[in-house]
């Protein structure tokens, strides 16, 4: 518990730094690095596949099509001005946290048996995933088997952006 | 713009990382019902893989007949996918019941497994396919469009 607050300062100050630096290639590292952090920041909460999850994908595959992309573009961000904050920002943003903040007060507890996620649906899915289904990993079987419809669509919506991707930037002069 | 890499440490070191990350990208499909991972994240490794192979070997060297056939491939893992689903449809029961697999010699939870160990490969082809196209569209070079169009 003791590495909760080093990773969340990290997490903020990369994530801050994304944005704020000029070069954009930077920009696309320290992304990488946030999405890293928060990697750990996932495995440290005990949910492993979202940490593998986004290891590979947000600080793995991200990072890649963000250079393939930059390279076809110019390195650095000299386009957009950064205005001075609106006073409406500045109003309503402490407003917005407050409120967040007061919801996030009534949240479970960390773990809590009690909470209404861990009393719903889950305890079916924890009991029965090894006689129902052999699979140990009851992330893969609820993602695979007790909601695979969920995951088919999810697999269409990916097959759909690469269809997008190809039909938007291929050049299709033949 | 893609092209063979000058370095000859690049290329090395390409040549020793892209078959390990392909093998450990094979071993997370596989393996991802006993630990974490899964066909995503499988998919996703093999992805990068080979757009590795891509940037650093470029489209000619010898050995990446892989990537031209991926390209082909759109939709392949979707009609794996839906293919068990449709299988489940034929052994009598409901879209995606791995129970109705009609698999002689096995009982009902190693019918699951089995259904959902190849959902997970076409979990895994749709992504892996879908990756390499999308770093193939963003670097669109002219040497590609005869690939893409068939």
């Amino acid at each position: 518990m003791t590495f909760e607050l080093p990773l969340l300062i990290f997490l903020v100050v990369t994530a801050a730094g994304a944005i704020l630096v000029k070069d954009l290639i930077s920009s696309v590292f320290i992304l990488g690095t946030y999405s890293f952090t928060l990697a750990l920041v996932w495995a440290l909460l005990g949910a492993v596949d979202v940490a593998f999850v986004e290891a590979v994908v947000g600080a793995g595959l991200a990072t890649v099509f963000f250079l393939l992309t930059l390279f076809s573009t110019l390195e650095k961000d000299t386009q957009i001005r950064r205005s001075p904050m609106p006073w409406t920002a500045l109003v309503a943003l402490p407003i917005v946290a407050m409120l967040l903040l007061y919801g996030a007060a009534d949240l479970p507890a960390f773990g809590d048996p009690g909470s209404p996620a861990s009393t719903h649906i889950s305890p079916t899915y924890l009991e029965n995933s090894v006689q129902q289904t052999r699979t140990p990993n009851v992330v893969t079987s609820i993602l695979m088997d007790y909601r695979s419809l969920d995951t088919l669509i999810e697999t269409i919506v990916i097959f759909t952006a690469g269809i997008a991707c190809a039909l938007i930037l291929r050049k299709s002069d033949s | 713009m893609i092209q063979a890499h000058d370095s000859i440490i690049v290329r090395t070191l390409g040549r020793i990382v892209i078959p390990i990350a392909q093998l450990f990208g094979f071993y997370v499909i596989v393996f991802g019902q006993h630990g974490p991972g899964g066909g995503f994240v499988g998919g996703v490794i093999l992805a990068a893989s080979m757009i590795l192979s891509i940037l650093i070997l470029g489209r000619d060297a010898p050995g990446s007949w892989l990537v031209p056939k991926v390209l082909r491939g759109d939709g392949v893992g979707l009609l794996i996918f839906a293919g068990i689903g449709g299988l489940c449809l034929i052994g009598g029961g409901q879209f995606l019941n791995y129970t109705h697999l009609q698999i002689p010699g096995l009982d009902e939870a190693s019918r699951h497994y089995v259904g959902i160990l190849l959902t997970q490969f076409g979990v895994a082809a749709d992504v892996a396919v879908t990756g390499v196209s999308i770093a193939i569209s963003l670097s669109s070079d002219d040497e590609y469009e005869e690939i893409s169009h068939g």
